[in-house]
């Protein structure tokens, strides 16, 4: 049996929250976790709650200036964050979100909302590697190098004539497997190894 | 949340005893030891510490998902929170930084050569910023912040020049542990690496919470002051 789908609802109107669980639940293949009604406390509470998919009502966001969705997209790279709309929303608000799950549309295309958003996070991915090999690729050395000599993504990606999400995906994987996470800490690695001229 | 935090009826010793790090935290509010079976209240007192604000920096350091609301924020007596935050860069800058350094020099000139020349460049770099983070806040920021606190009008809007993120500091920290156990060559030098290592992660642990305490504390507060002046 394929695990359920664990999605965290952030919605002030308790009764919206409670409809939109009562319906994904009944769509199956979901697991609505207890919701959040506003978006204070999201950032810290995450990391400890990790559902597959977010939904968030985009006017909570003018709330919590601080909070950014960015950080957490790029936290969450296969979470998807979905902007729940039943509302008007500025145009500006729903700019942050890639996704949406309109539920003003017909209950049937919820589920379907949620799966085409998961699956759009999956397709995007250049897998970040997970694997065995923790010795760095000869494509992910020369990255390294240019990082270590302080290029931005986008020079490293010219200089290589790789696109820039090819760059930050080597970056990530450099990352995963040194443990090492700030542009001088990966200058030292690199010339402690001899990656320098 | 609230009914595991700790409480002004609570003994000091238990509130250590069950976070030892309260410790450190002590000489930054310029409480002595030897407080014997006083409770928190009674050791606040004695010492001219506000018991409501030490209570929230204690609940900080120990409950990883605790933070206080802007009610609790407002009615909490803040007149302490600048010279603890002092304190607390003090205790960094004139204590924990040059400690590690002494070790850290110490294991770089054993290992010798370049890479030894390189680990001592990025501490001294990574002290440079951090120096120099501690000292824009307490030359511009916390002078703002008092300021608003007596009730005098601060031209630009503070707290967005509060703004400003700790997670480069707390990630070089992690990149200086790293490198030093994983890459290092030729270490001759083991048990003082392990401790250089924990007294760096000490450090990042202390540093991550005055953090969270100036992110997620102090600037809300200067938010709700501002929002209040006007």
């Amino acid at each position: 049996m394929r695990p359920l789908t664990s999605v965290l609802i952030v919605e002030s109107s308790e009764i919206i929250a409670e409809g939109l669980r009562v319906l994904l639940e009944e769509a199956g293949g979901f697991n609505v976790l207890a919701p959040m009604h506003d978006t204070t406390m999201l950032e810290e509470r995450l990391p400890a709650i990790r559902p597959d998919v977010l939904i968030v009502n985009p006017t909570l966001l003018s709330t919590t200036p601080r909070l950014q969705l960015a950080n957490i997209m790029s936290a969450y790279p296969t979470m998807p964050v979905m902007a729940l709309v039943y509302q008007y929303v500025e145009a500006s608000l729903m700019s942050k979100f890639r996704f949406a799950i309109d539920i003003r549309v017909n209950r049937s295309m919820l589920a379907a909302q949620i799966k085409e958003a998961l699956g759009a996070m999956s397709d995007a991915q250049v897998p970040v590697e997970h694997s065995e090999n923790y010795e760095l690729s000869d494509r992910e050395t020369d990255v390294l190098v240019l990082v270590a000599k302080g290029m931005s993504s986008k020079e490293i990606a010219d200089t290589l004539n790789i696109s820039i999400h090819t760059v930050n995906t080597h970056r990530k994987n450099i990352t995963h497997k040194t443990g090492i996470r700030s542009v001088a800490g990966l200058a030292v690695y690199a010339m402690i190894n001899n990656l320098m001229e | 949340m609230k009914e595991k935090v700790f409480t002004e009826k609570m003994k000091m010793a238990d509130v250590i005893a069950a976070n030892h790090n309260v410790i450190m935290l002590l000489t930054r509010f310029g409480i002595p030891l030897g407080f014997g079976e006083k409770s928190v209240m009674e050791v606040c007192a004695a010492n001219g510490v506000p018991v409501d604000f030490m209570l929230l920096i204690c609940n900080v350091y120990t409950f990883n998902d605790y933070l206080p609301d802007i009610d609790e924020l407002s009615t909490t007596d803040m007149s302490m929170l600048v010279p603890y935050l002092k304190a607390s860069h003090k205790y960094y800058m004139h204590e924990r930084l040059p400690h590690i350094e002494v070790h850290l020099h110490h294991i770089a000139d054993k290992v010798g050569g370049r890479c030894g020349d390189i680990l001592k460049r990025f501490y001294s770099d990574f002290r440079t910023e951090i120096e120099e983070h501690f000292r824009c806040e307490e030359e511009n920021d916390f002078p703002n912040l008092e300021r608003m606190q007596r009730g005098e009008r601060v031209s630009a809007s503070t707290a967005t020049h509060f703004e400003k993120s700790h997670g480069g500091l707390v990630d070089k920290m992690n990149d200086l542990t790293q490198i030093v156990y994983k890459y290092l060559p030729g270490n001759e030098l083991p048990e003082e690496t392990m401790e250089l290592i924990f007294d760096i992660l000490q450090l990042s642990a202390d540093i991550q919470k005055h953090a969270l305490i100036e992110e997620k504390i102090l600037i809300p507060y200067v938010e709700w002051m501002e929002r209040s002046m006007k």
